[in-house]
C-alpha cells in the first residue's frame, strides 16, 4: 500500500501550527509571570501547558503517520474523517453530565442556601454561569460540532476539509470551555449573560470559530452532490450568525494585557440592547438553527422517510433566520429601552411563531407512514418528542413576549421554566437522539448496546422535565401575582421575602426534576460506553443519503 | 422560472448562500440597534448622574464578579406595584455610564436599582456576611470573605482610564487622585475628603464596614449599593420634558 516514492515531510499546516503553538507557549509563560491577578496567571499557565502539549502531539502524530496523508476516497467511496466526531461526542457526554450536575447543585442551593458554603467559588453567582455555559456551549456545542462534521461529510459525500484543522476546532473549542469554566469559578466574568468569558477567551473563541466556518464551508465546496442539503443551510446559518453575534456583543477594552479584567465598549442602554440581541439569538441560532439541522438530518434518517416538504423547509429556513434576529428586545419590556424598540421586538417575536411551527410540522410530518416506529424505537421517540417540546416552547415564547403577559412573567421563574422546556425537552432530547444514532455510526457498530436502557432514559428524563417545568410555571406565576397583589385598603399585600418563602416547595420539586434528568443522562453515558466497548462491529458501510429533489 | 427553481442558486452555491444569510440576519439588528446611538430621545436629560467614584467602581466590580445580577435586577419598571415597592421607575440616563449594564433578568431577590440609603451600613455588613442573620427566610449566599479582602487603591486609576476610553467622562483630576479618593471615601477622618467631595457630587464619605485601615471589598460593595438610585433628585426631575 505504501508508496515509497513519496518522501515523508511535514505539511505546511503541521510545521506552521507547531511553530505557532511554540511561540504561543513562550508568550503565555511571559504573560503568566507578569500577570496582575491570580486567575490570569493561572489561565496563562494553562495556555502555556496546552500549547506545549499541542506541539508535542503534532510532532508525535507526524512521526507516527504514514508518508501520505489520508486519501480523500477509498475504492470510490469517500474516506470519512470520524476522529474529531468521536472526540466531540465523548466531550458532549462528559460536559452534559457535568452541566446537569452543576444545574442540580444550584437548584438545590436555591432550596437550601447553606449549600453555598459561604465560599467564593461555590456560591450561586459563580456556579450559575458555569451551569449555563456547560449545558449550552459545552454540551450543546460539542453535539453541534460532532453532528455538523458528520452531516456535512455524509450529505456532501466528501471527506472533512483539512488534516489538522478539524482537530484544532474540536480541541480548541473544548479548551475555550475549560478556560471559561475555570474563569467563572475564580470570578472572571464580564457579566453579560451567556457571554460571560473575558476578552482573552473571546479572542481565542474567535480564532477557533473562524476555523470551524472554514472547515465546514470548504467541505461543502468539495461536495460531490449538486445541491447543498437542507441541514447544512441551518448549520451554516448557525455558524455564520454566532460569529456575527459574538463579535457584536463582546468588543471590550482590557485594563491591561496582563490582567483578566476588561470593560465592554457598549454602555447602559446600548449595551442592554446588544446583549439581548446576542442573548436571544444565542437561543435562535445556537439552540435552534443548529439543532434544527440535527432534526432535518437525523429524523429522516432514523425514520427512513424523506423530509415531509422540501418547499416548507425553504420557507422555514429564510423566515426563521430573518425573524429571529428582531426578537431580542422582548427581554427588555417595560425597561428604559425606548418603546418603539420594545414594540418591534414584540411584533417580530409573535410572527416568529409561524416559521417555528412550520419547522415543527416539517419535522413531525416526516414521520408520515412511520408512526408505528415510535412504539419500537425509543431513539426515534426521543427525537419526535423533542420536536413536540420545540413546538410547545415556541408557542410559549411568543406568548410571553406580549407585553402584558411579560409584565407578569418577567423576572420570575416562569422564564426559567420556559427556557428549560426548550433546553431539556427540545435541545436535550434532540441531542440525546442524535448521539444515540451517531455513536454506533461513528464507531462502526451495528446498533446500541441496549434499547431498553434508552427507553428508561426516555421515561426518567421525561418525568424530570415535567416536574421541572410545571414547578416553574406554578412558582413563576405565583410569584408574579404575589408581587402585584394589593389588599382591599390599597396596600401591597406581600413583602418581597414572603414571595421568596412561597417558592420553597417548588424549588425542591424543580431540583428533583433536575435530578431525574441527570440520572437519565448517566444511564445514557453507560449505554453509549458499552456500545463502544462491547458493541458488535458493523461490516457494511452505511449507504450515503440521497440528495433531496 | 418558478420561485422554487430560482431558489436553487442558494442550494448550489455555498458562497451565495453565506452572503444571503449575512444579508438576511443583518437587517433586524441594524434597524433596532443603530438608532439607539443617535436618536436624542433615547437617553433622558437629567441632572445629577455622574461616573462612579473609585471606591464605588471597585464595589461594582465585586458586584459583577460575584454574579449579583443573576438574582437582582437594577431596573424598576413603570408598573404600579413596582413603583410603590421600589421607587421611581428607572431612567436610561441612570445607567448611561454602566460598562457593562446591570439591569438583570431575574428577581430571585428584590430589585436593587434604588436600594441606596434604604438600609444602614451595619445592616449591609451583617446581611452580606450572613443574610439569614437578618432575614431568616433568605436564600442568598453569604459573603463573609468580602471583609477580609482589601481593594487596591494603586490600580483603580488604570480601570478609570480604560473606562474613559470607552466613553465614561472621568476628568484628568479624577484619574490623578483615584487612589487617594478611594481611601478618602472610606475614612471620614482622612484629610482628602473635602477635595474628594468636590470631585464627586453627592458621594457619601463613611467608614462603610466599620473597620480601620485600607478599604475592603465590603467597604467598596456597600459604597456602591448605598449610591444606587440616589443620584437623580426626582423632586425636581421634569417628567414631561422627557416623555418618549
Amino acid at each position: 500500500m505504501s508508496q515509497p516514492s513519496i518522501s515523508k515531510s511535514m505539511t505546511i499546516g503541521e510545521s506552521g501550527l507547531a511553530v505557532v503553538f511554540a511561540v504561543t507557549a513562550f508568550l503565555c509563560v511571559i504573560a503568566s509571570a507578569k500577570a496582575l491577578d491570580a486567575p490570569f496567571a493561572f489561565h496563562a499557565a494553562l495556555s502555556a501547558a496546552a500549547s506545549l502539549a499541542a506541539v508535542f502531539v503534532i510532532i508525535n502524530r507526524y512521526l507516527d503517520r504514514p508518508a501520505a496523508l489520508p486519501p480523500q476516497e477509498i475504492n470510490g467511496r469517500p474516506n470519512y474523517n470520524m476522529g474529531p466526531i468521536k472526540f466531540s461526542s465523548f466531550m458532549a457526554m462528559f460536559w452534559g453530565i457535568a452541566g446537569f450536575l452543576v444545574g442540580l447543585i444550584i437548584a438545590s442551593q436555591l432550596a437550601w442556601p447553606a449549600l453555598n458554603f459561604d465560599l467564593p467559588w461555590t456560591s450561586f453567582g459563580r456556579l450559575r454561569p458555569l451551569h449555563t455555559s456547560a449545558v449550552i456551549f459545552a454540551f450543546g456545542g460539542n453535539v453541534l460540532l460532532a453532528t455538523s462534521f458528520y452531516v456535512v461529510q455524509k450529505s456532501c459525500r466528501a471527506r472533512l476539509a483539512g488534516d489538522l484543522a478539524p482537530w484544532f476546532v474540536v480541541v480548541g473549542y473544548n479548551f475555550f470551555i475549560l478556560v471559561a469554566g475555570t474563569g467563572y469559578l475564580l470570578g472572571v466574568t464580564q457579566s453579560k449573560e451567556y457571554a460571560e468569558p473575558e476578552w482573552y477567551a473571546d479572542l481565542w473563541l474567535t480564532i477557533v470559530w473562524v476555523t470551524y466556518l472554514l472547515v465546514f464551508l470548504v467541505t461543502i465546496i468539495k461536495r460531490k452532490e449538486p445541491h447543498i442539503f437542507v441541514a447544512n443551510w441551518f448549520y451554516l446559518a448557525f455558524i455564520v450568525t454566532i460569529a456575527v453575534l459574538h463579535l457584536g456583543n463582546n468588543p471590550a477594552l482590557p485594563v491591561s494585557v496582563f490582567g483578566s479584567k476588561s470593560y465592554v465598549a457598549w454602555g447602559g442602554i446600548q449595551d442592554a440592547m446588544f446583549q439581548w440581541w446576542y442573548g436571544h439569538n444565542a437561543v435562535g441560532f445556537f439552540l435552534t438553527a443548529g439543532f434544527l439541522a440535527i432534526m432535518y438530518y437525523f429524523i429522516p434518517k432514523r425514520a427512513e422517510r424523506p423530509i415531509y416538504s422540501y418547499r416548507l423547509s425553504i420557507i422555514h429556513f429564510w423566515a426563521l433566520i430573518f425573524l429571529y434576529i428582531w426578537a431580542g428586545p422582548h427581554h427588555l419590556h417595560y425597561t428604559a429601552l425606548p418603546d418603539w424598540t420594545q414594540t418591534l421586538g414584540m411584533t417580530f417575536s409573535i410572527m416568529l411563531w409561524m416559521p417555528s411551527w412550520g419547522g415543527m410540522i416539517n419535522g413531525l410530518m416526516t414521520l408520515s407512514g412511520a408512526w408505528d416506529k415510535l412504539r419500537t424505537d425509543p431513539v426515534l421517540r426521543m427525537l419526535v418528542v423533542s420536536v413536540a417540546f420545540y413546538g410547545m416552547s415556541t408557542f410559549e415564547g411568543p406568548m410571553m413576549s406580549i407585553k402584558v403577559v411579560n409584565s407578569l412573567s418577567h423576572y420570575t421563574d416562569w422564564t426559567i421554566g420556559h427556557v428549560h422546556s426548550g433546553a431539556l425537552g427540545w435541545v436535550g432530547f434532540v441531542s440525546f437522539g442524535a448521539l444515540y444514532c451517531l455513536v454506533p455510526w461513528a464507531w462502526n457498530r451495528k446498533g446500541l448496546y441496549s434499547l431498553k436502557l434508552v427507553n428508561w432514559h426516555f421515561w426518567v428524563a421525561t418525568l424530570g422535565i415535567v416536574l421541572y417545568i410545571s414547578a416553574m410555571w406554578v412558582s413563576g406565576i405565583l410569584q408574579g401575582l404575589m408581587w402585584r397583589a394589593y389588599t382591599s385598603l390599597g396596600f401591597l399585600e406581600y413583602s418581597f421575602i414572603e414571595t421568596v418563602e412561597a417558592m420553597h416547595p417548588f424549588y425542591i420539586i424543580r431540583a428533583a426534576g433536575g435530578g431525574l434528568f441527570l440520572i437519565g443522562a448517566l444511564i445514557m453515558a453507560y449505554n453509549l460506553w458499552m456500545t463502544v466497548r462491547v458493541g458488535e462491529a458493523e461490516v457494511q458501510m452505511p449507504v450515503a443519503l440521497q440528495p433531496a429533489e | 422560472m418558478s420561485f422554487w427553481t430560482r431558489h436553487q442558486v442558494f442550494e448550489k452555491n455555498s458562497i451565495i448562500l453565506v452572503v444571503g444569510i449575512l444579508l438576511v440576519i443583518a437587517i433586524g439588528g441594524l434597524v433596532e440597534i443603530t438608532p439607539l446611538f443617535y436618536l436624542k430621545s433615547t437617553i433622558e436629560k437629567v441632572d445629577g448622574v455622574r461616573p462612579y467614584t473609585p471606591l464605588e467602581l471597585a464595589g461594582r466590580n465585586v458586584y459583577v464578579r460575584e454574579g449579583c445580577y443573576l438574582c437582582h435586577s437594577q431596573m424598576v419598571r413603570p408598573l404600579r406595584d413596582e413603583v410603590e415597592r421600589y421607587g421611581h421607575f428607572s431612567l436610561a440616563a441612570e445607567s448611561m455610564f454602566d460598562h457593562p449594564f446591570q439591569w438583570g433578568s431575574k428577581r430571585t431577590g428584590p430589585d436593587l436599582a434604588r436600594v441606596g440609603a434604604k438600609y444602614s451600613d451595619d445592616w449591609h455588613v451583617t446581611h452580606l456576611t450572613n443574610p439569614r442573620a437578618i432575614v431568616p427566610q433568605s436564600v442568598m449566599p453569604g459573603y463573609p470573605f468580602l471583609s477580609r479582602n482589601e481593594v487596591d487603591p494603586d490600580t483603580i486609576a488604570d480601570h478609570m482610564r480604560t473606562l474613559r476610553t470607552v466613553g465614561v467622562p472621568y476628568t484628568d483630576d479624577q484619574i490623578a487622585s483615584a487612589g487617594a479618593d478611594m481611601r478618602a471615601q472610606a475614612d471620614p477622618e482622612n484629610a482628602g475628603t473635602d477635595a474628594f467631595n468636590k470631585r464627586y457630587a453627592k458621594a457619601v464619605v463613611r467608614n462603610f464596614d466599620g473597620k480601620v485601615g485600607t478599604p475592603t471589598e465590603m467597604d467598596a460593595l456597600i459604597a456602591y449599593l448605598q449610591m444606587l438610585g440616589t443620584l437623580v433628585d426626582f423632586k425636581i426631575y421634569n417628567e414631561k420634558a422627557n416623555l418618549r
